[in-house]
């Protein structure tokens, strides 16, 4: 009896201590991603490719999520609104919800599936292939090289596609609940003006959006650059990038709208 | 050459989310209605602000003429002390008054500003001096039940 409690007891402390290890080592390759980001400004074009591939690549998953995202808020929103004989309030739900909630954090987690994944692997299969040893062994640091061109094209591609997301969504609520169900287009747009507010909605969502874009792409290229360079490694990795990725975006969510809209 | 089109594809791509982000600035929020032209503040006290909220309009004659600043307690006179900002191009005089006034029967509360016979116009800081607080439902419903029960007094007693 006592034995098992013991056992399982250093079993929880070993746990916790290795996710502590985890923690500390992800901190101090985000602090070290930080410092060699500076270099990048000399080399823009490292930027650049990275922003083509993982936000214009993004563009088309994101934008056809929006539109059918903004018909299904139109039909729904729609639906119960009528009950209370507000339907005209459909433009100001469909906006608001977009702008606060669902804009960011649907995007993220399309985004940590879409581009996350392919970084996860492409970084993971680099290590496996022992492209980035050999780059240290040139005194490259892989981190400054690899890692942080991709790092900063996920944390600009991040915001500009939640603002794609928004933008679809309310063209896609503006077509279901005025061209088919037929509410009136003026107090459509005119609820919508009045009740959406730049700083407190649309800022706010942008900021959502940058938190997680930090998040979500660091999340995807630490797991790619821990990752155990075998095949399945890599396939772990992928799995595990997906998983924490949207775990940690729907907890900064509730944080974050905890501390802003309080 | 491949290099310039790949830039050209990244430019493309951040200017359609700067486009998407001006279309939920000015299309779906308030940025177009905001005014960035000169104004000035008059402040107001009343009683009881009922559900008043900053940034909520003031009308005249049904017409945005400004917005709420800020709402403060005055521990003093113990009532609420309204901050309003109003448009320069609107004037009034200075015995105009302001009332709260809900917008439908469950809509938004709002101030309604009623302009007086005063020669002289608000200038910056004044203070609006007769003001009508917000209609507690509340209190309408005791005062009809109030004057229901003095109505069957008085009958009881001829």
């Amino acid at each position: 009896m006592m034995q098992t409690l013991t056992t399982g007891l250093a079993k929880l402390g070993a746990l916790v201590r290795i996710m502590l290890i985890n923690l500390g080592a992800a901190t101090r390759t985000f602090v070290t991603l930080l410092a060699g980001s500076g270099a990048l400004l000399r080399r823009p074009r490292l930027v650049t490719d990275q922003i083509h591939f993982i936000g214009n690549y993004s563009l088309v998953i994101i934008a056809v999520s929006g539109l059918f995202v903004g018909f299904v808020l139109g039909l729904q929103g729609y639906y119960t609104l009528n009950k209370y004989g507000s339907e005209q309030a459909l433009g100001l739900l469909v906006a608001l919800s977009l702008t606060r909630e669902l804009g960011p954090v649907v995007t993220a987690l399309l985004f940590a599936g879409r581009a996350g994944t392919s970084l996860t692997a492409e970084i993971g299969l680099m290590k496996a292939g022992e492209q980035l040893a050999a780059m240290e062994m040139m005194a490259v640091d892989p981190l400054h090289r690899i890692l942080a061109p991709r790092f900063w094209a996920g944390v600009i591609a991040m915001p500009v596609l939640a603002a794609i997301f928004s933008a679809v969504g309310i063209f896609g609520g503006y077509i279901v609940g005025v061209g088919l169900i037929g509410v009136d287009e003026g107090a459509f747009w005119s609820q919508m003006q009045g009740g959406v507010d730049v700083w407190s909605d649309v800022a706010n969502g942008v900021l959502k959006s940058c938190v997680f874009g930090v998040a979500v792409t660091f999340i995807a290229l630490y797991q790619g650059y821990c990752a155990a360079p075998t095949p399945e490694g890599v396939a772990r990795a992928t799995t595990r990038t997906v998983v924490i990725g949207s775990l940690v975006v729907l907890w900064c969510d509730f944080l974050l709208t905890a501390l802003m809209f309080s | 050459m491949q290099r310039k089109s790949l830039d050209v594809w990244v430019g493309l791509f951040v200017v359609l989310g700067a486009l998407a982000l001006m279309f939920l600035a000015l299309r779906a929020g308030n940025m177009s209605s905001m005014n960035f032209g000169s104004s000035y503040t008059v402040t107001a006290n009343f009683d009881n602000i009922g559900g008043l909220k900053p940034r909520a309009p003031i009308k005249s004659a049904g017409v945005v003429v400004g917005r709420v600043e800020s709402i403060g307690f005055n521990d003093k006179k113990f009532q609420a002390q309204v901050i309003m900002r109003l448009q320069s191009e609107y004037q009034f005089p200075k015995d105009s008054s302001a009332k709260i006034l809900t917008s439908g029967l469950l809509g938004e509360q709002y101030i309604g500003l009623e302009p007086g016979g005063d020669v002289k116009n608000f200038a910056q800081g004044d203070r609006i001096k007769s003001t009508q607080s917000a209609i507690v439902l509340e209190n309408l419903i005791s005062q009809f039940l109030f004057s229901k029960a003095a109505e069957t007094n008085s009958k009881e007693e001829k």
